[in-house]
């Protein structure tokens, strides 16, 4: 229903949840037929999923921001979007508890193993220690690699990192103070630290394949540490970009102090990343 | 409050500018309309998922290969298992959920009736994607719904299409819940407080959680086997230090709670429907609800029971096992519950009543041979024989299906208006209830004799029960075109039902709102003392 219930606002027949189904068949057909190189029609296909996904965002985000400002939001709606961001970070939790426990699976459990008694006739002299390619490509000395050293460039990211959590939590202490020009300020420092993060991780990426030899095909080791810094990496992609839209959203004019959840909603994710981004520090670089 | 003033809810809404026909059901945001859709889905795939259900059992009729080739046999155990659990059964219940959680809360949608849209639509390339693997080259999945290296990682393209499929049903399982949550959570009517919510919602909201809790798990665990396959990680090789017992343990952490979400939404229609034709309330609703909790706790710890024979320390084999039989107590605590509602009620037995009772008695002999396989020493020679089969089609059939069987008949009277035919639905009851012990019955003693699922062809001594199995597989089979045709005629030409046609029931759906209940209901939320 369109109007208002009791003041929480249900929203009218809309489009854009069968647009975007459409986009999800051909992005994944697309991936499907990319990963088992049938070309052009994977990248053709991806490239139409992806295409139709952002005009279902714009056009998705766009009403719904169109209704935020045009105040039908309540306060118990703001209440259901506190609730399912919160769900929704746990959800992201999770995903990502997966890929620690690939790496605590692989580094307490299947590492030791291949390298016990049991295993000693196989894979003779294998020596079982982190990091590791594994008993098959550790003897070929091709495939030597150096693991990243943690306090070279991850430490510079986790700097950068903590800070953008403090400008963050600036920007909204000028939100709430109605200050206009510190929070557009904050925000902006943010997605700089931001987009500095992804350089350096985009640099280190490059530093690891072309002088230290570490590839996502590095056995284990690489495995683990392309799969939990790339989705990390994604995951801050994302990060600044929502917080672009939300930079934009206040250069507009858009928020009041008591009305802004979109911004905090932003704020958690961001956080969110940077606690994901200590657990990486601490387990894919320092205790490697 | 008297369902005559419901009825005001009913006047035309014509600020609704709703498209008619198909474009009504592309755009809609109407709970009622979106769990329509859920159902239609789930009961479609619930059949195609029961042909080739049929076609396996049709090749075990007799020893030696007769129809299928074997890899094509491999492909319909996966394909049937993931089409039920993931199109039949978890999308039945969504769809009860958006129809039911709305109207006993006194809300009058979901909280976001646009998300909750999408959360259907996204099955629909997901199950395009899913079945149209068996038109590619290499085929569908052969690999069991489990999807375990190094197996799975040999298929073709087919394998991805399922895995892609996977994610897109996962996301939507994600939205779906995250909305239920905060529907339960944010939109109650003023005095429905937490503890005076009927059952179904308390399951509902316990079985989203596991939901969210355990569906980016397997996105995690599937996304590995991806560039196991294409993009050279060794998360499960272990020529690269890798394991492959490591995806078993991340996707049996997503795959144990997984089976409680697909009984725990059963275990509340069984709450609603048993009082109702005991017409006495529930008995002990808060332990209900404790219990539940404690299912949905102890569905994390316990899923080393799945792989007691990959090689595990005994201590952990021990804490299984242990972990394992613990759930027997809160799923006793419910059981005697139901036991202790029925005593020295007025108790009648209309078809929905008959699907409940089943439902307790049989679910109690899938929960029993659970227990069974708990033992390590036991499950060591029944892991991956037919006893096993047996032992997930007593919980999964009478239970998920039957409790969303007896929802279908216990709620169609409220949701059409219209009364099924008793005497159709009795006849449903009982052929499936013998069809469905003929079935599966004798697959505990080819389990216990040794044969192997998943193969298609057995030894020479197998072949009796087999072939009875296969007699009563199709008898349930073709026992369900009743239940189609009992629903069908009922929705075209049923007789008209009443506001409160089970008297017994007093969830706010049947005390508050006529029959039909009216497309949009509660825009002004009921009082409630």
């Amino acid at each position: 229903m369109s109007t208002t219930t009791g003041g929480y606002y249900f929203a009218p027949p809309s489009k854009w949840p069968v647009v975007g189904s459409t986009a999800l068949f051909f992005f994944m057909s697309g991936l499907a037929m990319w990963m088992n190189e049938i070309q052009p029609w994977g990248f053709t296909s991806i490239a139409i999923g992806f295409s139709i996904l952002l005009y279902m965002l714009f056009g998705w985000f766009g009403i719904v921001i169109h209704e935020s400002e045009s105040g039908l939001y309540n306060k118990q709606m703001d209440t259901s979007y506190r609730w399912s961001m919160s769900w929704f970070i746990f959800s992201e939790v999770m995903f990502f508890s997966a890929f620690f426990g690939a790496l605590f699976y692989a580094r307490i459990f299947s590492v030791p193993w291949l390298g016990d008694f049991d295993n000693a006739l196989i894979w003779q002299g294998y020596e079982a220690k982190w990091p590791t390619m594994g008993p098959y490509l550790d003897p070929n000395p091709a495939f030597q690699f150096s693991p990243m050293s943690a306090w070279g460039l991850p430490a510079i990211n986790t700097a950068l990192l903590l800070s953008s959590g403090v400008t963050v939590t600036w920007a909204h202490h000028a939100m709430i103070a109605n200050n206009r020009k510190q929070l557009i300020l904050g925000l902006f420092l943010t997605i700089l630290l931001g987009a500095i993060f992804l350089g350096v991780q985009a640099y280190e990426y490059s530093h690891a394949y072309s002088d230290l030899n570490l590839k996502l095909s590095s056995g284990v080791f690489g495995s683990t540490f392309f799969m939990l810094t790339g989705f990390h990496g994604f995951h801050v992609t994302l990060g600044a970009v929502m917080l672009t839209v939300i930079l934009v959203r206040c250069i507009k004019g858009h928020f009041t102090p008591d009305h802004h959840f979109a911004f905090e909603a932003v704020a958690w994710y961001w956080h969110f990343v940077d606690v994901v981004w200590l657990g990486l520090f601490v387990f894919v670089y320092w205790l490697a | 409050m008297t369902i005559a003033t419901a009825h005001d809810h009913t006047h035309d809404h014509s600020h609704d500018h709703a498209p008619g026909g198909l474009m009504r059901y592309f755009t809609t945001t109407n709970h009622k309309d979106i769990g329509t859709m859920y159902l239609w889905f789930a009961f479609t795939m619930f059949f195609i998922g029961g042909a080739m259900a049929l076609a396996i059992r049709a090749e075990l009729f007799q020893p030696g290969l007769q129809y299928l080739q074997p890899e094509f046999f491999n492909s319909l155990t996966t394909v049937h298992a993931l089409v039920m659990i993931f199109g039949a059964v978890m999308p039945a219940f969504v769809g009860f959920a958006n129809w039911l959680i709305p109207m006993q809360i006194g809300a009058a949608d979901m909280a976001f009736p646009r998300m909750n849209n999408w959360s259907f639509w996204i099955l629909i390339p997901a199950a395009i994607l899913l079945f149209a693997t068996f038109f590619v080259p290499g085929g569908a999945a052969a690999s069991g719904w489990t999807l375990y290296p190094p197996l799975v990682i040999q298929g073709g393209i087919g394998v991805d299409m399922s895995i892609l499929a996977l994610h897109l049903m996962g996301a939507s399982s994600i939205m779906g819940s995250i909305n239920i949550i905060t529907t339960l959570l944010n939109l109650r009517a003023p005095g429905m407080t937490l503890m005076k919510m009927p059952l179904f919602c308390w399951t509902w909201l316990i079985t989203a959680y596991l939901l969210i809790a355990t569906m980016p798990v397997l996105a995690g665990a599937i996304t590995m086997l991806l560039t196991d396959r294409h993009f050279g990680t060794s998360f499960f090789n272990a020529a690269g230090g890798g394991d492959p017992t490591m995806f078993m343990h991340i996707f049996w952490f997503f795959g144990h709670p997984e089976v409680y979400i697909l009984i725990l939404p059963a275990f509340g229609i069984v709450s609603s429907i048993i009082p109702a034709f005991a017409r006495k309330p529930l008995f002990g609703y808060a332990s209900m609800v404790y219990a539940t909790g404690s299912i949905a706790i102890l569905s994390f710890i316990v899923w080393g029971h799945h792989m007691f024979t990959v090689g595990m320390p005994a201590a952990g084999q021990l804490f299984f096992m242990y972990a394992t039989m613990l759930i027997a107590v809160p799923t006793g605590v419910k059981i005697f519950n139901w036991i202790a509602t029925m005593w020295r009620g007025s108790l009648t037995f209309e078809t929905p009543m008959l699907f409940c009772i089943g439902f307790l008695c049989m679910f109690t002999l899938g929960g029993f041979s659970g227990l069974v396989l708990a033992i390590v020493a036991v499950d060591i020679t029944l892991h991956n024989t037919y006893y096993v089969v047996a032992h997930f089609h007593y919980v999964l059939f009478p239970g998920a299906i039957w409790g969303l069987t007896a929802a279908v008949y216990f709620y169609l009277p409220k949701f059409t208006g219209k009364m099924y035919n008793e005497t159709l639905g009795k006849w449903h009851f009982w052929i499936s209830a013998i069809a469905f012990n003929v079935t599966f019955f004798p697959q505990h003693f080819l389990g216990l004799a040794g044969m192997p699922r998943r193969i298609p062809d057995y030894a020479l001594q197998y072949a009796e029960w087999n072939a009875i199995s296969t007699i009563g597989a199709f008898a349930l089979g073709f026992s369900q075109l009743i239940f189609l045709y009992n629903v069908v005629t009922t929705i075209r030409s049923g007789e008209k039902a009443k506001d409160r046609q089970w008297e017994g029931a007093d969830s706010l759906e049947w005390t508050h709102l006529p029959s039909p209940v009216p497309y949009h209901t509660f825009e002004t939320p009921p009082l409630l003392k």
